[in-house]
């Protein structure tokens, strides 16, 4: 009696583990990682990406190539406080390419979240055949090798000390002059957006946010939003960073005036590192849609981690139309250049004449 | 039946009924007109008995025990706050009122605001020195006053500049120098003197102009010393943008001023325009690989 209950109890038990892996998609899970079709190969090596088990992705490639795990690893985990590092694989989508008997190629479309929202990334991935099953070919990743040599760095640096004092008429440093330099309010098809440049005017920097609100007709806001991350926060003297600012919802026609305000804060800052912002040009990615794309190049000594690329467009007329941004997922190396690409609004490729790209960048502080 | 006429001796006897009444109601108060802030002066009430004084000010509002037909003193810490004071005096369920007028006392500071800290060289009445007249208990002083402006202006001579006071403020706006440094203006009344000192910083670039020097497949390139129109230098770390469009796209750098002069290096591939700006101001362009 007790020998039978034990035993319905294990079989109850392994019951219940089965249903529970079906569930968790534990076959699907399964042909994922069999790489018995080249689709299957591809969603192998993303599902093992997604779990962030390189080891298990790392086999599933094709080595012929001479591909180091560690530098698979660090093209996709990232490396020296990337944004990267703080991303996680949330979703993909596969698309066959075209196929052969002995090859594929298949398009992946990888969406990330990371640290600040998500980010897409497109990847034409080649697949070949290795016996009963398919392995991807994984492009041996170029990190740029900058020889060993000193980068004297001497660049100025602004602090701001003292205390302020109460009494009045003894606070003796302002807030920086900023200017805008122009603004020009877009109707998307689902939202209102503010764009346009600014400029610190003054001899020290600034930290900077715009805000901006919409007003109706009888003088009431019918909404109000700052540039979040869409501007360069940090302005040394004279620099010129675009802006954007979104309305979700709003329509034009809703919209009589615009009231835009800059709030310039006076801040500690250093004019290292220069970024170079090289060979941009305006072309069509891999699902057809307009880019500008070019590299950036940090001309300082210091790893820079994260950087955002701003990209403001202009009509004709020298109007800005619309302003792009995009964050790089790879740390910016000295000296090394690390490719960007922005998308375009296709009406606005149609129309613009001319673009200009901004750099911002985090560094975290050295030790 | 008609009516008849009041007689005179009704309404006087009206009247004494009514001083009568208020007489035996408010105590009868004496209180200065005027007095000045931070100094110490007495009320009376005539009359015997004791009441409760009460003095309601700006800031402050006391209340005190006090004895008729003696001197009630307030002190001077309890008026330091100039303007109208409401002195109430109560007693047997009535209470009479006056106004005080409290003055302020004569100035012994001044307030003094020289404004903005950073100003661009040349700029018509951008400074703007705006000096108030305070006692020592930080009344504005309202009673006219002159107050002595020394201007200093880094390298020049001193001038002075008198201005009056009206209602407590004087003030006047000044063109800024044509050559950056400070500025230090010291605020002088009677035997008080603020010092102040404010930045006159170089202006927009003027005159932008760089050139380029190739060395293999790059070009190097150096702006002249940057000035404003005036002749100022722009301060290190003003940001100066390259641009280069060749055959390989457009390329940008931003880069800041060391030493008078900003430097960018490109990699060139065929033909080039080059270009330099600095905020809003346009410098000149170069054709590379044709004419300049």
């Amino acid at each position: 009696m007790k020998r039978g209950l034990a035993i319905l109890i294990v079989v109850l038990t392994a019951a219940l583990l089965a249903a529970g892996w079906l569930q968790a998609g534990g076959l699907k899970i399964q042909a994922e990682r069999s790489g018995r079709t080249p689709d299957e190969a591809v969603r192998a090596l993303m599902a093992s990406i997604q779990a962030r088990d390189w080891d298990r992705a790392y086999r599933g490639l094709d080595h012929s190539n001479d591909l180091q795990q560690a530098d698979f690893v660090r093209e996709i985990a990232g490396a020296d406080g990337s944004l990267r590092t703080y991303s996680n694989l949330q979703s993909f989508d596969i698309w066959p390419v075209h196929a052969s008997a002995g090859q594929a190629m298949l398009r992946v479309r990888l969406n990330w979240s990371s640290a600040v929202g998500s980010l897409a990334e497109v990847r034409d991935l080649q697949v070949v055949r290795s016996g009963d099953a398919w392995k991807v070919v994984w492009p041996r990743p170029n990190f740029a090798k900058v020889p060993l040599h000193v980068l004297p760095v001497n660049y100025l640096r602004w602090d701001v000390v003292g205390r302020r004092s109460d009494d009045w008429g003894t606070a003796t440093v302002d807030s920086p002059q900023v200017r805008i330099l122009s603004m020009n309010a877009v109707e998307r098809p689902d939202s209102v957006v503010v764009v346009g440049e600014v400029e610190n005017e003054d001899t020290v920097p600034a930290y900077l946010n715009i805000s901006a609100a919409l007003l109706k007709s009888d003088g009431s806001v019918l909404a109000q939003q700052d540039s979040f991350d869409a501007i360069s926060h940090s302005l040394l003297p004279k620099q010129v960073s675009p802006y954007r600012i979104d309305f979700p919802g709003a329509r034009l026609s809703q919209v009589k005036s615009v009231r835009i305000d800059a709030h310039p804060l006076l801040i500690p800052a250093s004019a290292d590192p220069v970024i170079s912002v090289e060979n941009q040009s305006v072309s069509k990615d891999a699902l057809g849609r307009s880019i500008l794309k070019g590299s950036l190049v940090n001309q300082s000594g210091q790893i820079v981690n994260i950087a955002q690329v701003l990209a403001v467009f202009y009509d004709t007329s020298g109007k800005a139309i619309w302003v792009s941004d995009g964050y790089v997922d790879q740390a910016l190396q000295p000296q090394a250049p690390v490719p960007f690409a922005v998308d375009i609004p296709a009406d606005v490729a149609n129309r613009m004449h001319d673009y200009h790209v901004a750099v911002n960048h985090y560094t975290a502080p050295s030790a | 039946m008609p009516l008849r006429t009041p007689q005179w001796w009704s309404y006087g006897l009206f009247l004494a009924t009514l001083s009568t009444f208020l007489s035996a109601q408010e105590p009868a108060l004496r209180v200065p007109a005027t007095v000045s802030a931070g100094s110490p002066f007495a009320i009376s009430v005539r009359g015997q008995g004791r009441g409760t004084l009460y003095l309601l000010g700006p800031s402050r509002a006391l209340r005190r025990e006090i004895e008729f037909g003696k001197d009630a003193s307030i002190s001077g810490d309890d008026v330091s706050s100039s303007g109208i004071y409401q002195v109430v005096v109560c007693a047997g369920g009535s209470c009479a009122t006056k106004n005080l007028e409290v003055r302020p006392a004569p100035a012994k500071r001044l307030g003094f605001l020289l404004h903005p800290s950073r100003v661009p060289v040349s700029t018509r009445n951008a400074v703007n020195a705006t000096a108030i007249a305070f006692d020592q208990h930080s009344n504005v002083v309202l009673a006219p006053a002159d107050v002595t402006f020394r201007i200093s202006p880094a390298g020049e001579k001193p001038i002075e500049k008198t201005v009056p006071t009206v209602l407590g403020i004087a003030s006047f706006q000044m063109d800024s120098r044509a050559s950056q440094g400070t500025l230090e203006v010291n605020a002088k009344l009677d035997d008080t003197t603020e010092p102040r000192v404010i930045q006159q910083v170089a202006s927009e670039a003027c005159g932008l102009r760089m050139t380029a020097v190739p060395a293999g497949t790059t070009i190097t390139l150096q702006t002249d010393p940057i000035r404003d129109c005036k002749g100022n230098p722009l301060p290190d770390g003003t940001i100066v943008s390259f641009t280069k469009i060749d055959g390989a796209g457009k390329s940008t750098v931003d880069t800041p001023i060391k030493k008078d002069r900003a430097v960018a290096q490109f990699s060139v591939s065929g033909p080039a325009r080059i270009s330099v700006a600095c905020g809003v101001v346009v410098g000149n362009e170069i054709a590379w690989g044709g004419r300049q």
